[in-house]
């Protein structure tokens, strides 16, 4: 039995064919469509490394069912920057040393992403540290990721905080 | 993950139909259940897709005042109401110091009230587990247990309900709407859980096939608007179960209490209400020896499951604490670290 979803990933509309539902949102993306950015790390939805956007909005790819989601807008770290542009995050995690291994960093940054598109955190790093929780760094690279997140507020444009997919 | 077939409903009725085969269990975001497939602890034969149903992703004002938190309202979208968690401060409080900003933008108050417990042998598919496998015996009663129950427990089970917003919820006398074969039903969230007893496998009311529809929250519970928190004891910061937890919720008159509500996590299979407290605090003076005595009464009935007496102490002086934070009011915005025992002092940082 097969299962016709579609899906737009990165501002392209895709039409899958999914041969069983128990794909993960993560799994089709690396899998499947090749879009290996987004990493597998506990595959549990306690690391956050295989944080996408969905509809806007950061979640764990790992911790949902590629079916369920037939209709929805995924962004990955692969659809982030723009005509070879650097997304503001991007830049900014390498101007702060906001990783050491690269492992969870496009995690990060596409949570970053959701974190400063949901507009909460403001630049209090409390509450940027509180909201990046989620994600976990085996290098410890804390530090830099709450400053790139909060410089890279700084410099996006409102476009450009999350509503892209 | 076992093989499942994949049901996606067009309506309620269609859902329930689907719902009530043997073996079915409902999906929602999956953030629990999927977790739960993956580890080979639960293998449903079919799953019955929610998620796409219609009208119920709303939170809606009824008529005379009550709130109903359609099923499907994601986490963070009933936190960042801003009417919703002005009315009740301490339902956002608890559900912002819950998981990850990402699970949160994916689970559902439904799943929220379903989730099951986080007792490592019940993850664990090589130790003896009474709600995995009835009649199994519990490796937990004389395991590593210093997070287990410390009341409504029994032999056959020591795990605790791993909730954060239904603490808050159950205080305010919420109410859930489930829709079933025989049609609509309402439980006070009080009694939707069971305890363990000789059937830990049982966890809630439901019967095959009934789905909940929503969470109503009665009209009574905005009174305590102005004076409301939920505190949360955890192993670290953020990010992590609770080891006990407290919602206190108080309504004052003058010099006196007028009603207090008042509910724990973290200490036995269901959110417990605490009426015993609130009896000793109804018509008291709001000052700390009262909630010492309120305290002691929540407590009165506790007994260590093992190696987890400090946990009836813990919350004793959590429910201190959480009454003198309601007392002092609910602040203007939820704290940086919601539902944090710390206090940052100003500007510096607590996890840094």
């Amino acid at each position: 039995m097969s299962f016709p979803i579609a899906l737009t990933i990165n501002g392209q509309r895709r039409a899958i064919n999914l041969d069983d539902p128990r794909v993960t949102l993560l799994d089709l993306l690396r899998e499947r469509l090749h879009l290996t950015g987004s990493k597998k790390g506990c595959d549990r939805g306690q690391c956050g490394a295989c944080t996408v956007l969905v509809n806007g909005r950061r979640i764990n790819s790992c911790l949902a069912l590629a079916v369920s989601l037939d209709g929805a807008e995924v962004l990955t770290i692969e659809g982030l920057a723009e005509n070879g542009t650097l997304h503001p995050l991007q830049a900014a995690f390498i101007e702060h040393d906001g990783f050491q291994c690269g492992f969870c960093t496009p995690g990060q940054i596409m949570s970053a992403v959701g974190l400063i598109h949901e507009g909460d955190a403001g630049d209090d790093p409390e509450r940027i540290r509180e909201a990046m929780s989620g994600n976990l760094c085996r290098c410890g690279a804390y530090r830099g990721i709450t400053e790139a997140v909060i410089e890279a507020q700084k410099n996006m444009p409102s476009r450009m905080n999350g509503g892209a997919a | 993950m076992n093989r499942f077939e994949y049901i996606r409903p067009a309506s309620v009725a269609e859902a329930v139909a689907a719902a009530s085969e043997p073996g079915a269990t409902y999906l929602g975001a999956g953030t629990n259940l999927l977790d739960l497939m993956k580890g080979g602890i639960t293998k449903p034969t079919r799953l019955v897709d929610t998620t796409h149903l219609p009208g119920l992703d709303r939170i809606e004002r009824l008529e005379g005042g009550a709130v109903r938190i359609g099923a499907l309202v994601r986490n963070t979208d009933l936190a960042y109401d801003q009417e919703f968690s002005k009315t009740f401060p301490s339902v956002a409080e608890a559900v912002l110091a819950g998981a990850s900003a990402q699970l949160r933008n994916a689970a559902t108050t439904a799943g929220n009230l379903m989730q099951r417990t986080r007792c490592a042998y019940f993850y664990d598919p090589a130790s003896a587990c009474n709600k995995r496998e009835p009649g199994a015996g519990c490796d937990a009663l004389h395991g590593a247990n210093r997070t287990s129950a410390v009341v409504g427990w029994s032999e056959h089970c020591v795990a605790t309900h791993p909730s954060d917003l239904c603490v808050p919820l159950v205080a305010l006398d919420a109410v859930v709407e489930i829709d079933g074969k025989a049609g609509r039903r309402e439980v006070p969230l009080e009694a939707f859980h069971r305890l363990p007893g000789d059937e830990p496998q049982r966890e809630t009311v439901l019967e095959p096939g009934d789905l909940i529809v929503a969470v109503r929250l009665p009209v009574e519970a905005a009174a305590f608007a102005a004076r409301s928190r939920y505190v949360k004891i955890r192993e670290r910061t953020s990010y992590a179960f609770a080891l006990v937890s407290v919602a206190a919720a108080l309504h004052l008159e003058g010099d006196r209490v007028a009603e207090a509500r008042v509910a724990l996590g973290g200490v036995a299979l269901k959110p417990w209400r605490a009426r015993e407290a609130e009896a000793i605090l109804d018509g008291a003076a709001p000052d700390e020896a009262s909630y010492r005595k309120a305290a002691d009464a929540a407590l009165a009935a506790a007994k260590p499951s093992g190696d987890n007496a400090f946990k009836i102490e813990l919350a004793r002086r959590l429910i201190v604490r959480a009454l003198t934070l309601a007392a002092a009011g609910t602040p203007e915005r939820v704290p940086a670290l919601p539902a944090s025992v710390f206090q940052a002092a100003q500007g510096s940082a607590i996890h840094a």
